[in-house]
């Protein structure tokens, strides 16, 4: 039976289905990652051949996933898609390199080019922090001065909230498309419908309902899984009225306990038996 | 179920005997609490600190 281990940092209901169906298939090992040192180098229990990364945070996210790969496991994610993942600029620059459609979106590194990026976009414009989930930190900005004292808070907070990405607002009809894919093919979907507000994240109150996947659909969240790198993703696709879907996130380490209680597909035994195969090959 | 003591109120928690290393426990006395399992298995737990970066729903 192969050795999987699973690195997390809060056991959610995603983690809990996770290591039920891991069980099953492989025999577990559990790396609660602020219980204990990683040892690079050094498997736990001697060997691992693959490795889930569950960690909610993108930094703890990625230095796991480079310690398991460091134990020769197979590891799911692996830590430069991860980071590619995590960071929504370099995910977009990813997606736009292999022509996968994207909202149009320009960076600038000042409030002063802030404001005329957001000019030529159009107002109300997106600025989003480049990491970060559940919409935290997003704000729909209306006019320029609005983008003007956002870009300077952003500026005051420094690290990587210093880069103002801003992208079109795209008026999407109160929905959008979350599309979980699993080594390469689309396992399941759901749409995140508002209630009410600009923004779609379930963290904000958005209720899943299950979605048909269409062919398109299914060929750009495959395809921007393939761009970034990611074998385990939650795609977000959103439907502007006039050029159909367009991406807009690629999340390394998904949650979809919604997605799972609305659509019933067993998304957990679908990442269980894909890291179990990359465990074996 | 298992009865561990909260680290904040010393009031007793109950706990799932299968719950894994991580797992959070909300307690009446206002704390969120984190499951850890000691090298025999037994439960102890410690006030939750929150993570800071998600890839969300």
């Amino acid at each position: 039976m192969p050795r999987v281990a699973m690195l997390y940092d809060v056991a959610r209901l995603e983690e809990k289905m996770l290591a039920a169906e891991l069980r099953g298939r492989a025999e577990l090992e559990l790396v609660h990652l602020p219980s204990q040192p990683l040892r690079l180098g050094e498997p736990p229990g001697g060997g691992v051949d693959a490795a889930l990364v569950r960690a909610i945070s993108l930094y703890r996210a990625v230095s796991s996933a480079a310690v398991a790969e460091s134990w020769g496991a197979a590891v799911v994610n692996p830590p430069v898609p991860l980071m590619a993942a995590g960071d929504k600029l370099l995910t977009q620059a990813l997606l736009e390199r292999r022509g996968i459609p994207t909202p149009r979106a320009l960076v600038a590194y000042t409030p002063e080019a802030a404001v005329e990026a957001a000019g030529e976009l159009g107002y109300p414009v997106v600025f989003k922090p480049t990491v970060g989930s559940w919409g935290r930190l997003a704000a729909l900005a209306g006019d320029g001065e609005a983008v003007r004292s956002i870009a300077e808070h952003r500026e005051a907070l420094g690290g990587p909230y210093k880069v103002h990405y801003l992208q079109e607002y795209v008026r999407k009809p109160g929905r959008d498309l979350r599309v979980i894919c699993v080594g390469g093919r689309a396992v399941a979907a759901a749409y995140r419908v508002s209630p009410g507000g600009w923004l779609t994240n379930a963290a904000r109150g958005a209720r899943s309902i299950p979605a048909r996947l269409d062919g398109e659909a299914e060929e750009l969240a495959v395809g921007a899984c393939e761009a970034v790198g990611v074998e385990v993703a939650g795609v977000d696709l959103v439907e502007d009225p006039e050029r159909g879907y367009l991406v807009l996130e690629v999340n390394g380490v998904p949650e979809f306990k919604s997605l799972t209680s609305a659509t019933g597909v067993n998304v957990a035994a679908s990442i269980a038996e894909h890291v179990v195969w990359r465990a074996r090959v | 179920m298992a009865k561990v003591k909260c680290p904040v109120c010393g009031g007793l928690v109950e706990v799932d005997d299968d719950a894994l290393p991580g797992e959070l426990v909300e307690h009446d006395c206002g704390v969120v609490l984190e499951v850890h399992r000691g090298p025999n298995g037994s439960i102890t737990l410690k006030p939750f600190e929150g993570v800071e970066e998600d890839w969300g729903e």
